[in-house]
């Protein structure tokens, strides 16, 4: 056996008899990173679980063999042993550690992170406390926690999300496992936090020699990071192999479907998108024959609807489940495509167009108040001297890490918060141009269903205790006097267009899913016909392959309707592919704003560059060319004298510190940097990437 | 799989799939599907629906009327039910209890009550009895059970000092006992609703004020507070009266938590997106609170109050047993309790302790019912 973890016909129940796994055979190679990539749904998560005999009530394993290489050589099948067994604590405590997603839920907030990293130690390994402290402290050190001795005694409310991450990570790697198992362990970070634990992950994996199984849904992250892929889809493993192979090869069209449907970042990044169509479905509902039929483009019926697939080896260690690839592989067209619906592109701005909105050194200061009279104390300048430009058709793209001020800049305008100072000039060239922070009445009015916002959350930002015909009918009901007829014809007309049935208008949010409540969201934002529409991560809360279908819907809702987007967003390939032009935010202020081009293949801003390079699986060089961000985003309460990212700029020289560097440069590419035309900032766009489909 | 459609490209809604019309439901629909998940809750909410029948028609169902007494009967233990007789003919059925004779035990002087098998009284369904009216509305005489010649002794729970029947006595303490909570709730609601809703929806120094002073209401003893208040009604105002006086006075202490759960929905509410959105669609203030943010929170608050109207029920009946809430000829659960403040009492004649047995049955009740409700308040999270 040269696996460490053979897993083999994993079947694992859940309630009322469904299977949410079945038949899953799958080998984790010793010393190596295996991928387990698949949208939600498949069973990625509970097959990790599985391995460590730690599934959620009224999840069981029911079938099949989990096969551990012990470390003196014997074989012990995990899934035949009992999950409380003192077998099974072992083999938690010493061959097989787990790091989530979410440190805070991982991490107990009553203890010091030393406590709790030590604890495993003074447990499993019988050692004194003085000795478990040191080995502890130099295991924060060897997972890059800055000021280990420190940290040690920290509580996890005092450190950053970075660093909570690396002492999950060193909490569990301190026993030294065989294997570990990485759910999802950057998927709530900051792309440039994102990059440094991946980073860490592979550093330590070679210098270790341990096995890792990382879960996760991002193709960019696995090129970054793994030896070999396994796909799954609803239970089942449908192709595996090395990575590049996988990657540079897909055969699968699951595989082709998500790699077709991530961004790319090298040629054209405003080719249109292909989504997989529809939804994983739920277990219980699992299609006969092949289980990716109803979304796939080669499906024959009669063919692929009826018979189970079967694994085909295609040599090079590369595996695929699908029957064009298995012995009636001639039954199967592997050219019929499902052509993407055609988005008609948007109309071009025209240079001396006027703005749609316009907005002018724009403040909002959030006052931090303290004591029994809530006297202010100070301020947190989340929008801090804003200026920039929004023409009539385009997408502006708005990028930054979390706690940068974008997303209060966009509520900001949109009227959530009172802005503390500035102008915003909105004119749509029918009314009298109007300020947005001075408006009062009618004016007001008109203005509240020009500019129309979508939420991140498409659970949170819809009324459950409303019908969808009165979630999005609201603000004609608020606002203008159609009647209830009109609202109706309305509402309909929204919902088609958006892709859903008219009939849903009776149903209420709950019966929907998360993509179809987020085309809810965005039928209501534009129920008022409105001009600008300012999506706040309005895609991030979602699949890869929903994320694209509505990424395509937008783009063409845009072209039809002629919307303006304030896109804002965290991901930086979302914003290549949807945005005419892209500013970049930091600490309140906007530090490069220009053209998706210009941002994407000039970066002029060492944070721009370091954003860039942050983004996983893109442009794969040699790790010395990397630029990686350390630290984090500055208290937005402190006052800052000159550059605010001097801190964090691997250029910064004396005089960065003392001057607040200006947005300057021509009128298409505008960069707030004093070396600008001293450096030479690298991209890593543009270069050929992962091959798809 | 029917959640993709290729023809149109569209995704059917998953509850089609689940379930079909599920995506139809309400609030209250899917609220209601998930208490009846709830057992405990459920029995707890039928047990309370019987308590208020019962608290609605007392004089039909209990036996005798509140007056009715037997001096001859003081602190009789229960009569067993016999269901049938042999008279020399063989067996007949007829159900009936058996009067009481009474022997003096000289040892210990005190009175006995033998069964005496020769004085049969009858029993039986629909007997007439004392005249009333049903509802307040419908003469009639009829009782729901009882001796079948009015006026014969029949204490299937024993009787008290004075000689009457405790079972009916308990039954008519049901009326006050149970509605006082109610009341007294829907007092503390008002002001809970109101107080609480200003609180959350000002915030700042009007919030920090309300706080402050919800703090100090409740830092203040109950107990004495209460007993401080009920001293100062004067002995003359009239029963009725001191029963509302009463439901205010339990109020007084009862609003703050309300309050404070009012508020916590509203800060929570204020920053949901959904009401965030609401604002976008340009609804005023009312309309958001309204349409909004109360229906959202509205199922939360029936659970709170049906877990409150326990603690009225205890408080009533604390103070009653105390001799300082409610008084006779009013007749509420405490007030029968009174029979039973010394042990003495108790050893001899443990049946007065039948109205406390009803106390904990309808505070069980309550408690499983909110419980239940609690659960059921946000349906969605399953």
């Amino acid at each position: 056996m040269d696996n460490l973890v053979e897993i083999r016909d994993l079947t694992i129940t859940f309630a009322h008899s469904v299977d949410v796994v079945t038949g899953l055979d799958l080998d984790i190679p010793a010393g190596k990173t295996l991928c387990l990539v698949g949208e939600s749904g498949c069973g990625k998560s509970v097959t990790a679980k599985a391995i460590l005999q730690v599934i959620d009530h009224p999840g069981r394993v029911s079938g099949g063999a989990i096969n551990l290489r012990q470390a003196n050589g014997a074989v012990l099948d995990i899934a035949a042993t009992k999950p409380t067994s003192p077998v099974m604590r072992h083999v938690r405590g010493a061959d097989i550690a787990m790091i989530h997603q979410e440190p805070m839920s991982f991490l107990s907030p009553l203890y010091t992170i030393g406590n709790q990293i030590s604890e495993a130690l003074t447990l499993h390994r019988k050692m004194s406390e003085k000795e478990a402290r040191a080995e502890g402290i130099r295991m924060l050190e060897q997972v890059g926690m800055p000021d280990p001795e420190r940290r040690y005694d920290s509580y996890t409310f005092q450190l950053s999300g970075g660093q909570r991450q690396r002492a999950m990570i060193a909490m569990a790697l301190i026993n030294q496992p065989r294997l570990l198992i990485a759910d999802e362990p950057t998927t709530a970070l900051d792309v440039t936090t994102q990059a440094n634990i991946l980073d860490l992950l592979a550093q330590l994996q070679r210098d270790s020699g341990m096995a890792v199984l990382f879960i996760t849904h991002d193709l960019g992250v696995v090129a970054e990071i793994a030896d070999e892929v396994a796909v799954m889809y609803l239970g089942k493993i449908v192709e595996r192999g090395p990575v590049k192979e996988v990657l540079e090869h897909p055969r699968h069209p699951y595989t082709r479907g998500l790699l077709a449907s991530m961004p790319r970042l090298d040629g054209d990044f405003k080719a249109p998108l292909k989504a997989i169509p529809g939804m994983v479905p739920p277990p219980a509902l699992r299609p006969t024959g092949c289980s990716f039929h109803p979304r796939c483009e080669w499906a024959v019926a009669g063919f692929c609807n009826m018979i189970s697939v079967l694994e085909t080896e295609l040599g090079n260690d590369h595996m695929v489940a699908c029957h064009a690839y298995g012995p009636q592989a001639a039954k199967i067209d592997k050219h019929a495509t499902r052509t993407p619906a055609a988005v008609a592109p948007a109309e071009r701005r025209a240079e001396s167009m006027e703005p749609l909105l316009s907005v002018r050194d724009l403040h909002k200061h959030f006052p931090i108040r303290s004591g029994f009279f809530q006297r202010q104390t100070g301020a947190v300048r989340a929008v801090n001297d804003i200026s920039l430009d929004i023409y009539p058709g385009e997408t502006l793209g708005l990028v930054g890490e979390s706690g940068c001020g974008k997303s209060t800049l966009g509520q900001t305008i949109v009227g959530l918060h009172r802005a503390d100072g500035g102008a915003i000039r909105f004119a749509d060239g029918e009314h009298e141009p109007a300020d947005l922070l001075t408006a009062r009445g009618a004016t007001a009015k008109r203005l509240r269903t020009d500019i129309r916002m979508i939420f991140q959350d498409p659970t949170g930002s819809l009324n459950p205790r409303m019908r969808v015909r009165d979630i999005i009918g609201e603000v004609l009901q608020v606002n203008s006097r159609f009647s209830a007829g009109e609202i109706e014809a309305k509402v309909q007309a929204l919902l088609s267009k958006v892709g859903l049935s008219p009939d849903y208008a009776e149903r209420y949010p709950h019966a929907f899913s998360g993509g179809q409540r987020q085309r809810i969201a965005i039928a209501r934002a534009l129920a008022s016909d409105p001009r600008l529409v300012i999506a706040d991560e309005a895609v991030s809360a979602l699949d890869v392959s929903v994320q694209t279908q509505i990424i395509n819907m937008m783009k063409s809702l845009q072209a039809e309707m002629g919307l303006t987007y304030l896109f804002v967003s965290h991901d930086l390939g979302v914003i290549a592919n949807i945005s005419d032009r892209v500013a970049v935010m930091y600490a309140g202020r906007i530090v490069e704003i220009g053209s998706t081009e210009a941002i994407f293949r000039n970066p002029r801003h060492p944070y721009t560059e370091a954003l860039l390079a942050a983004i996983p699986g893109r442009g794969v060089s040699k790790p010395r060319d990397r630029i990686r961000l350390g630290g984090h985003v500055p208290d937005p309460s402190q006052q800052l004298v000159g550059c605010s990212f001097a801190d964090r700029c691997q250029y910064a020289q004396p005089a960065c510190r003392a001057v607040m560097p200006p947005l300057e440069g021509t009128a298409d590419h505008r960069f707030a940097c004093i070396r600008a035309d001293e450096l030479r900032l690298r991209t890593v766009t543009g270069q050929p990437e992962l091959v798809g489909a | 799989m029917s959640t993709f459609d290729e023809t149109t490209g569209q995704v059917a809604p998953i509850a089609a799939v689940h379930q079909r019309g599920r995506g139809y439901d309400g609030h209250w629909a899917l609220v209601w599907q998930k208490f009846l998940r709830h057992r405990l809750g459920v029995a707890g909410g039928i047990v309370v629906i019987l308590a208020y029948i019962v608290a609605l028609i007392p004089e039909f169902l209990a036996p005798v009327t509140l007056e009715a007494y037997n001096p001859s009967y003081s602190y009789a233990p229960p009569q067993a039910i016999q269901w049938g007789r042999d008279d020399g003919e063989g067996w007949r059925f007829l159900p009936h209890v058996t009067a009481y004779k009474t022997e003096i035990d000289y040892n210990s002087g005190r009175r006995l009550f033998v069964p005496d098998p020769e004085t049969v009284i009858p029993i039986g369904f629909f007997v007439q009895g004392e005249p009333y009216r049903l509802l307040g509305l419908i003469p009639t005489d009829r009782h729901l059970f009882g001796a079948v010649e009015a006026g014969q002794p029949f204490f299937l729970a024993g009787a008290d000092r004075l000689g009457r029947d405790i079972l009916s006595r308990t039954i008519y303490g049901t009326r006050i006992s149970m509605t006082i909570g109610l009341i007294g709730v829907a007092l503390s609601l008002v002001f809970g609703i109101l107080i609480g809703g200003i609180s959350g929806l000002f915030g700042g120094v009007v919030d920090n004020l309300i706080q402050r002073f919800i703090e100090f209401i409740q830092s203040v003893p109950a107990i004495p507070l209460w007993i401080g208040l009920a001293a100062a009604i004067p002995q003359s105002v009239p029963p009725l009266q001191v029963y509302f006086l009463i439901t205010i006075i339990l109020s007084v202490l009862g609003w703050t938590s309300l309050a404070r759960v009012v508020r916590g929905r509203f800060l929570a509410m204020r920053s949901e997106d959904f009401v965030k959105a609401a604002r976008l669609d340009g609804c005023g203030p009312v309309r958001i609170i309204f349409r909004h943010m109360l229906p959202s929170f509205l199922s939360h608050i029936i659970a709170t109050v049906s877990l409150a109207i326990p603690g009225m029920i205890l408080a009533e009946t604390a103070l009653s047993y105390l001799g300082i809430g409610l008084r006779t000829p009013i007749v509420s659960w405490g007030v029968l309790l009174q029979e039973a403040q010394n042990v003495r009492t108790i050893a001899s004649a443990p049946w007065l302790l039948l109205p406390g047995g009803a106390v904990v049955i309808a505070v069980l009740a309550l408690n499983f019912l909110g419980d239940g409700l609690r659960d059921a308040a946000d349906p969605y999270s399953d």
